[in-house]
């Protein structure tokens, strides 16, 4: 995960989020916002997967370890998956992993599951902005790099006095 | 086979809190299959308490390793390169792994990260069943393939008891009457002759209440 820049530190904070979308419905999605020309924030990083269901707990919570400040996946319309059910069982996971974060002490509110068809441009700029509105709220993780650093640089000093 | 739980992660976070280098060791036999401690749960636990110890300041590492099987000392030696420099082992097998990995780093500090519940099996995907109590002297031949030991709440060998209603154990209504089965398959197989002779008292020795138990097979010992 790359460092913030100079810009983004100026600027205050900005949430890293990565979006897992299904390249059936989100990824498709993402692309006719594109053609559409509508604007969302540059927040998100955007990881295609070939269905939602492929999604496993290990790599969201992965995603946490590494720093992200928060993390969606976003699947097709309930009912509509190419492989029948695997947004179902990403809608599990994604319950599942939000204990994690609850127990952990990272907070399940950071994670969240998303429902959309290939159609709906519209839908993946507000999702966009949705979630990040969300993190912005919520502050950066405790576990950013940055923030580690931070803390660990202040942690000197004062033991340095 | 073997099934077990998670136990809860503030639980497992305060067994390894004296620790700075935690092993965490997962089975590929029975708890891989009740998803309780395969390499999938292993990572999945690994990574959180990661982010624990990053959120509270702590400092150190977490390893993984999961290993063919923990109730084999076989497998058990390939432990060995990291749990030289881990403090503290988190097994994730059953209690019988737990005990494989103390008693061959009889150094190291190794703690449970799993409640080894019973003898089961997957009756559909994300639910597991008791169905075997380990008495150590089979009755399914007479009951039809159901065991009363450990589908019964009483254990009872001459059932069924004057809880059973409308198919239900007392105890609870999800739990079916172990002797309603058992006289529902006999009777649909023309096989109810044998409720007709009465079971004298079990023989408990066989079972825990002899003590821990062993089984020698002569043939299959090199030395």
């Amino acid at each position: 995960m790359s460092t913030v820049t100079t810009e983004e530190a100026e600027a205050g904070f900005v949430p890293k989020i990565v979006a897992f979308c299904c390249y059936y419905c989100a990824y498709s999605a993402a692309d006719l916002a594109g053609s559409m020309r509508l604007q969302y924030p540059p927040t998100i990083r955007v990881i295609e997967v070939p269905c939602s269901g492929k999604v496993d707990s290990i790599i969201i919570l992965k995603a946490f370890e590494e720093g992200a400040d928060g993390v969606y996946v976003a699947g097709c319309l309930e009912g509509d998956c190419h492989f029948l059910k695997g947004n179902f069982r990403a809608k599990r996971r994604v319950a599942a992993v939000k204990k994690i974060l609850d127990q952990v002490g990272l907070g399940g509110g950071r994670l969240e599951m998303y429902n959309l068809s290939a159609a709906m441009g519209t839908r993946f700029a507000e999702i966009a902005l949705e979630m990040t509105r969300r993190i912005e709220e919520l502050g950066p993780s405790p576990i950013r790099p940055e923030t580690m650093a931070a803390r660990a640089k202040a942690q000197g000093e004062v033991n340095q006095r | 086979m073997i099934v077990a739980e998670p136990k809860p992660i503030a639980e497992v976070a305060e067994l390894i809190k004296a620790g700075r280098h935690v092993l965490v060791v997962g089975c590929g036999e029975c708890v891989t299959v009740c998803q309780a401690g395969g390499e999938k749960e292993v990572e999945i636990l690994a990574s959180a308490l990661r982010i624990q110890w990053k959120i509270e300041g702590l400092t150190g590492t977490i390893d993984t390793q999961t290993l063919v099987r923990q109730c084999e000392p076989e497998y058990v030696v390939e432990l060995a390169k990291k749990a030289k420099n881990a403090d503290i082992i988190l097994s994730l097998g059953c209690g019988v792994g737990v005990q494989f990995i103390a008693e061959a780093y009889s150094d190291k500090w190794v703690v449970p990260g799993l409640n080894t519940t019973f003898g089961g099996g997957m009756v559909k995907a994300g639910l597991w069943e008791e169905r075997c109590g380990f008495c150590g002297d089979c009755v399914l031949h007479l009951t039809g393939g159901i065991c009363p030991i450990i589908r019964c709440s009483k254990s009872i060998l001459n059932g069924p008891c004057g809880g059973s209603q409308d198919g239900h154990c007392e105890i609870n209504k999800e739990i079916s009457c172990a002797w309603q089965l058992i006289y529902d398959r006999l009777k649909a197989l023309g096989r109810l002759k044998l409720l007709d002779v009465v079971q004298p008292p079990k023989n408990w020795r066989t079972a825990r209440d002899g003590g821990p138990r062993k089984f020698v097979k002569l043939e299959a010992m090199i030395e």
